[in-house]
């Protein structure tokens, strides 16, 4: 029983017993190609009229993009021309978020193309267009930890995903970042992109940049990956500070940014060790820049930023004074290329950042963030999706997510913007509740929840000016006088969800 | 009151720019555009007409953009208007 040929009955039987059959191999053919050669021919790598014909998208599915590149981006209007032309309709369009320069949706909206959308945010045309009824069904809003959930729940479920990276292999190893030299974009972590690479049915990536095999270290494992599409652009990476991202010389956002530090400083929770993340919004980007002399007077170190990653917590991590970053977005190219460079600056997937239901989602171990607002109400509910004339003209991001599981939530805001008045009676439209807001900073004053007296007496007790929000409400109304009440209709354009998965909010449409 | 067409104020976010011209008819007429006009057009237009009673003029017509202005900005706009198109100094008096 020693030859191969007189074990065979035996490997019959084991095969057998297995319910396998016995392998012959000598008919196996190795293929003797150069492997840079044989890379080029990956049967992934295809063209997009093919990737889409190949995932076997059907009229009626949901197709579903990623925004890394926000305002710079140019796949959504790329890939869903091509489905128009294709003659596709009825399709779910599945954002992580939508801005301004989506407003070619549009068309494809008013030909059936597309009949629902899901998104954090919208903006510019198409915001407005879609808050005067364009669409038949209403917009789904989730928070970007929501979307995660939803995606690993299924209740999102994603049928073929195009995700923009910046780089790829032709297997389909991706990155928000290119080390070739060819590299023509960059947007940094690809984390809103992550859950729709893990869950989707099919997973389509665009790249300009399309590098040799191995493309690592990669955010999204060729494992993930259907087909690759090599495209002359997936977006422009100067853009990606755009939209609601402003470094802001505003002396007004300056002198919110020193208060909302101070209020840091003195809150309870400025310890060795703590953990911060800042949301968009000139005053509260801003606010880290006044922190800083005051982690290095009392050496005082972060362990972790949060978040969408500026230049501004590049900067302090990498003085030493945070030491490290967890990135769901890149906020700008420093962000990006810190990513790509620094391995202590680390790229998470939306779930990891923000989920409600992942016990390790990093904003459960957040001590505090520093958010913005459209509007805040005297019951401390924020609304930054839709704006004081009913018109949608934010997103929701990670706004109700990191305010509800952080330790302290610091909303920074102007009392007024022009003549619109930001702390109201009744927040617009309901975004983050009031119970999981705690201090209100506005030039006239700050607000401190009342659930959390023992923040109201240290911030009193450094001298900062605690006021009742009612009376920053009076004070507004004392200057603007009395808005009239908005000409909503009886449509529901917009549903806001909750990120526990429930319905938290409506939105009417705007009568013209 | 003799006008002359004039303005005050300029585009920026938070300013009102108002021309004020003749009128070929009697009373006043008020073209308003503004940012918040569902919310404070009357009360602009109700700001604008009264300042314009004060100064004495019930008769023009007044183009106005608004940026959202604050009522004392709106007065004040629409008082160096008035001033610029009747030559009559209301500060120096």
């Amino acid at each position: 029983m020693s030859s191969i040929s007189q074990r065979a009955p035996l490997a019959e039987k084991a095969a057998e017993q297995l319910n396998k059959t016995v392998s012959h191999p000598e008919t196996s053919v190795k293929n003797p190609t150069p492997r840079m050669e044989l890379q080029k021919a990956s049967p992934k790598l295809v063209t997009l009229d093919e990737a889409i014909r190949r995932s076997g998208l059907k009229d009626g599915m949901t197709i579903s993009f990623h925004h890394h590149f926000r305002g710079g981006d140019k796949v959504v209007n790329l890939v869903v021309g091509r489905l128009a032309e294709m003659g596709f309709k009825d399709l779910h369009l599945a954002a992580s978020s939508l801005s301004d320069v989506h407003a070619p949706l549009i068309e494809h909206i008013e030909n059936g193309v597309i009949t629902r959308i899901s998104t954090s945010g919208l903006r510019g045309q198409l915001a407005d267009r879609i808050s005067r009824g364009l669409m038949k069904e209403p917009v789904i809003f989730r928070s970007h930890g929501g979307r995660g959930s939803a995606i690993a729940s299924g209740d999102l479920h994603i049928d073929v995903a195009f995700l923009g990276a910046s780089s790829a292999d032709p297997l389909g190893n991706a990155c928000g970042y290119s080390r070739s030299e060819n590299a023509k974009s960059i947007c940094g972590s690809l984390g809103y992109a992550l859950p729709d690479a893990q869950y989707a049915d099919k997973v389509v990536i665009l790249t300009d940049d399309l590098v040799d095999y191995p493309n690592t270290p990669c955010s999204i494992s060729e494992r993930q990956v259907d087909y690759v599409v090599e495209i002359d652009s997936v977006g422009d990476s100067s853009k990606i500070s755009s939209g609601a991202i402003r470094d802001s010389k505003n002396p007004r956002d300056i002198l919110l940014a020193q208060k909302a530090a101070k209020v840091i400083i003195n809150s309870g929770y400025f310890n060795d060790g703590f953990s911060i993340q800042t949301g968009t919004g000139g005053a509260s980007l801003a606010a880290v820049k006044y922190i800083r002399q005051s982690m290095i007077d009392r050496g005082i170190k972060a362990s972790f930023a949060l978040g969408g990653i500026t230049a501004h917590m590049v900067r302090l991590h990498e003085e030493g004074l945070i030491e490290r970053l967890i990135d769901v977005q890149s906020f700008d190219k420093v962000a990006a290329e810190s990513l790509k460079s620094d391995m202590m600056h680390k790229e998470v997937s939306a779930n990891e950042y923000a989920s409600a239901d992942e016990p390790g989602s990093a904003v459960h171990y957040l001590d505090m963030v520093i958010l913005s607002a459209l509007e805040v109400d005297v019951n401390f509910n924020v609304n930054v999706l839709v704006g004081s004339d009913g018109i949608i003209r934010g997103a929701i991001g990670g706004h109700p997510d990191t305010a509800a599981d952080s330790a302290l939530s610091i909303i920074v805001c102007p009392l007024l913007r022009g003549r619109i008045p930001c702390v109201v009676d009744e927040v617009t439209t309901l975004i983050t509740p009031g119970s999981s807001v705690d201090v209100i900073v506005t030039e006239y004053g700050i607000a401190v929840n009342p659930r959390r007296p023992e923040l109201a007496g240290r911030l009193r007790a450094a001298g900062l000016d605690v006021t009742e929000i009612t009376a920053l409400r009076d004070k507004a109304l004392s200057i603007i006088g009395t808005p009239a009440a908005l000409p909503f209709g009886d449509r529901v354009v917009g549903v806001v969800m909750n990120r526990d998965g429930n319905v938290l909010d409506v939105i009417r449409n705007i009568a013209d | 009151m003799q006008l002359k067409e004039s303005f005050a104020g300029t585009l920026e976010s938070g300013d009102i720019h108002v021309r004020l011209m003749p009128s070929p008819t009697p009373g006043l007429t008020i073209h308003l555009e503004s940012s918040v006009a569902c919310q404070f057009g009357d009360q602009i237009r109700r700001v604008i007409a009264e300042t314009l009673a004060e100064l004495g003029i019930d008769s023009a017509e007044v183009n106005a953009t608004d940026k959202g202005a604050l009522d004392c900005t709106i007065r004040a706009r629409v008082t160096a208007a008035a001033v610029r198109a009747t030559g009559k100094d209301v500060w120096a008096d």
